[in-house]
């Protein structure tokens, strides 16, 4: 692995083992020794929590400070009802995720499937806190983005499924979830291609304010992954909502690794939050497994975007406790960096923080569980129940105006073409 | 209905064609597609009712037409007004954002520049900087956030300041663009017009010069239409906007400054349809674009010489009218594609393909192709001239498939 860069230094080992970086713990570590492996030679340091530097405009700092040992007496940070809420939500992403490992191991759901397990505290950080109206743009680890928003779990377990009942009717899949009716703009496969829908979704806010006069104040949350953030979409985005002050709120969910590529080395300065500054928004970081702080930081981004002052960059440090996707073996992350994070879980968390402050016990808590449960198998019963699309559905949804598809030999519209509703016409 | 250009010394022996020949008994189901010209009113139930079967196109015996690019205005008309087809553009977009609130623009220097072109002029001043929305130049990022902004109400128009420029919005233009209809279960429709000049143009160099419809044309969910003249340029402007799908509409850049008298009321061109340009007998001559006048003034030639042309301007690169298409060859057994896009994988590689599918037992020849060299379009301007098709070559061609 030598390279020009470090021809000049002593390797202090060849092997990739000793060339790996090493994730810190609890205090910063010593600065690694210039390694001969491309990517940044900085670790990503410990929140020291002052980052009134890093937001030029808007008053977003270090809010968990706040958060951190609390007393529970007078300084809560969620009513029972709202804990109740954001706790049914969490376990709702993580049973229908695991569930979605069973189905797919028993051959019902196949191709790519990317589980969300240990960053419901994103999902439910953010989204409990938007309307129906506001819209949420995810990428292809979509599935718990989707349930938060509010569809319904029947509709994303079918649509897993491949079956006509699912939210896309089966043409779209795992990384596909969309809903008009919840306003979830999808579910993209590739990365970075849906912040700039996200981009436009908020600039129809901003345009039915200003130009169509309508009372609207719609906000849209972007979430993507630390990879997209070198991805030249991000930052043609960041400018354009900054330049426009568009409602939007980026929120990076960095789990440190895309794939097998690990954060730090295919990124030249690991530290996204900091590149909202330069784009003249406020960039954030907050600890992403920690779901009450998540939502701190949220609540104040959206209300930034509501009061049209315009866009903030969120970075959740957060981690997925599964492979990046079902087919991945997973073998180059450590086991104790991911024993370190499993330790961090959101649900165990806010459980704690719930029966600690006295604002659940252990049996509402249960219940809850158990609900879901029921729920999730009630989910994958309807999703087996459902049939498959037939052939009828095949033409039909290319376009939104089917004559798109021309005119034939015979003077007619293909899609007068009886064969076309049968999904058989020549098309 | 003004006819559409008229050239000096205009040939009398095309106005013997039939007309019968051309309106086929089995499209009683359409009833828009008459040969009567049907002007659509301005009015809000015409608005609604679009979509369905309200468009219409011109179905008159044209004369022929003699010039290649520089046009000779028609005195004969009775109403109409003169105008260059960048202004037919204009016209028709600031029609219909008049007429829609939704519709928007969105582009590189739309705005406060009034477009590289002059397409969007006073556009800026009337509407505002939110409706004519001058972008950073970023491609990928301003194409998709007008997909994100039509799959939630509004119906952007997204101009490439270049054609070519768009390769850089490839990927919203086929994954989200084309494909968001279909992968959403039908839940979001992206109602974009993405336009831009392409083309051959003036020693504009390689890059400047593209022909994007053949990287397009597979794209599934999106519809291209090429306009040509005046015309056609509102026509297809206006009916693109009022389309749910996604439509890209190819210009040119050399085809900006035709004149042409056209109609004062409103109209659309069916996006579908097929242009007739010259009715004729001996060969059916299929192009687009700007080489629709190079094969307009080949056909000059050719009549000189005797031969009688039918020249048809497919208008619609995707999907193409078959029906059209196919009525003339059927009348004429020789087919010759005469296209400014590359030879390998373009517009008329396509159709080579689709003619012999379907109509293979009506050729009396194989059918012929004209198509730009596989080079990139080089600066000098007689190595240009080769790449593209001269009207020599189309002379040629023809002589060659009716002997």
């Amino acid at each position: 692995m030598a390279t020009a860069f470090s021809a000049t230094l002593p390797l202090h080992g060849s092997s990739s083992q000793e060339n790996r970086l090493l994730l810190p713990s609890t205090r910063l570590p010593p600065p690694p020794p210039p390694s001969s492996f491309l990517g940044s030679t900085r670790s990503l340091p410990i929140r020291r929590l002052n980052h009134a530097h890093a937001s030029r405009r808007s008053p977003v700092v270090a809010v968990q400070e706040i958060v951190k040992a609390k007393k529970p007496t007078n300084s809560l940070l969620i009513t029972k009802e709202e804990g109740l809420v954001l706790y049914e939500d969490m376990i709702l992403g993580r049973s229908f995720e695991d569930m979605c490992a069973q189905m797919y191991y028993r051959g019902k759901m196949f191709g790519f499937v990317h589980l969300y397990n240990g960053q419901e505290a994103v999902s439910t950080g953010f989204i409990k806190l938007l309307t129906q109206s506001d819209s949420v743009v995810s990428t292809y680890r979509d599935h718990v983005h989707a349930l938060s928003k509010g569809v319904s779990a029947r509709a994303v377990m079918s649509e897993l499924f491949g079956k006509v009942t699912g939210c896309c009717r089966g043409q779209g899949g795992s990384m596909h979830m969309f809903s008009k009716e919840h306003n979830m703009l999808g579910g993209f496969a590739f990365i970075g291609e849906g912040i700039p829908v996200a981009t436009g979704a908020a600039f129809t806010s901003k345009y039915k304010r200003e130009v169509l006069k309508q009372d609207c104040d719609d906000v849209t949350v972007a979430f993507f992954g630390d990879g997209t953030c070198n991805n030249g979409q991000f930052y043609e985005c960041l400018n354009m909502a900054a330049l426009y002050k568009l409602p939007i709120i980026f929120v990076v969910e960095n789990n440190l690794w895309a794939i097998g590529m690990s954060h730090l080395r295919s990124t030249s300065d690991p530290e996204i939050w900091k590149k909202g500054p330069a784009f003249g928004m406020p960039g954030v970081h907050v600890d992403g497994m920690d779901v009450l702080k998540v939502r701190e930081v949220a609540k104040e981004a959206v209300a930034r975007a509501r009061r049209g002052e315009g866009p903030t960059l969120v970075e959740c440090e957060t981690y997925r406790f599964r492979g990046h996707s079902l087919a991945d073996p997973d073998e180059l992350r450590d086991a104790a960096e991911k024993a370190k994070y499993a330790a961090r879980d959101p649900i165990t968390a806010l459980k704690k923080y719930l029966i600690e402050n006295k604002l659940a016990n252990e049996a509402e808590l249960k219940s809850i569980e158990k609900k879901i449960d029921e729920l999730v198998e009630e989910a994958v019963e309807f999703a087996e129940a459902s049939p498959q699309p037939g052939r009828s559905q095949l033409l039909e949804n290319v376009f939104a105006d089917p004559k798109g598809f021309g005119i034939g030999p015979d003077g007619r519209y293909r899609c007068e073409d009886p064969k076309f509703t049968e999904g058989t016409a020549q098309v | 209905m003004s006819a559409i250009i008229h050239g000096a010394g205009a040939a009398t022996a095309l106005t013997t064609f039939n007309s019968k020949k051309l309106v086929a008994p089995c499209r009683t189901n359409l009833p828009a597609r008459s040969k009567r010209c049907i002007v659509v009113a301005g009015s809000d139930d015409a608005s609604k009712s679009f979509g369905s079967s309200s468009v219409l196109s011109v179905r008159r015996p044209q004369k022929l037409i003699a010039n290649a690019v520089a046009t000779k205005t028609d005195t004969s008309a009775t109403t109409g007004h003169e105008l260059l087809l960048f202004e037919a553009l204009q016209e028709g977009l600031e029609e219909e954002m008049d007429r829609d609130p939704h519709v928007c623009v969105m582009g590189e220097d739309v705005g406060h520049y009034g477009g590289s072109y002059k397409v969007t002029k006073g556009l800026a001043d009337k509407f505002g900087d939110l409706r004519v929305l001058d972008t950073p130049i970023c491609e990928n990022a301003f194409t998709g956030m007008g997909i994100g902004a039509a799959m939630t109400g509004l119906r952007p128009v997204i101009e490439g300041m270049n054609m070519g420029f768009l390769l850089l919005a490839f990927n919203q233009i086929s994954n989200n663009c084309g494909m968001l209809h279909y992968t959403s279960g039908g839940q979001f429709t992206i109602p974009v017009v993405i336009r831009g000049p392409g083309g051959v143009g003036r020693q504009l160099g390689a890059e400047h010069s593209q022909r994007l419809e053949s990287y397009f044309q597979s794209i599934p969910g999106i519809q291209m239409v090429a306009c040509s003249t005046p015309y056609n340029a509102k026509g297809l402007m206006k009916a693109a906007i009022r389309s749910e799908n996604p439509v890209i509409l190819f210009e040119h850049v050399l085809l900006y400054n035709l004149k042409e008298k056209i109609p004062d009321d409103d109209y659309i061109c069916n996006l579908e349809e097929a242009e007739m340009v010259r009715p004729g007998e001996h060969i059916t001559i299929l192009t687009y674009s700007r080489m629709r006048y190079h094969v307009m003034q080949a056909a000059k030639t050719l009549v000189n010489k005797g031969y009688d042309p039918e020249v048809i301007d497919i208008r619609s690169l995707k999907p193409f009218d078959l029906y059209t298409i196919g009525n003339s060859v059927k009348k004429t057994h020789r087919v010759l594609i005469v296209e400014e896009c590359m030879r390998t994988g373009g517009i008329g590689a396509s159709l080579t393909a689709a003619i012999n599918e379907n109509f293979h037992d009506y050729l009396d020849a194989p059918v012929m192709c004209l198509s730009s060299q596989d080079v990139p379009t080089p600066y000098a301007g007689t190595l240009e001239e080769w790449t593209v098709v001269q009207p020599a070559q189309i002379v040629t061609a023809v002589e060659q498939l009716c002997q």
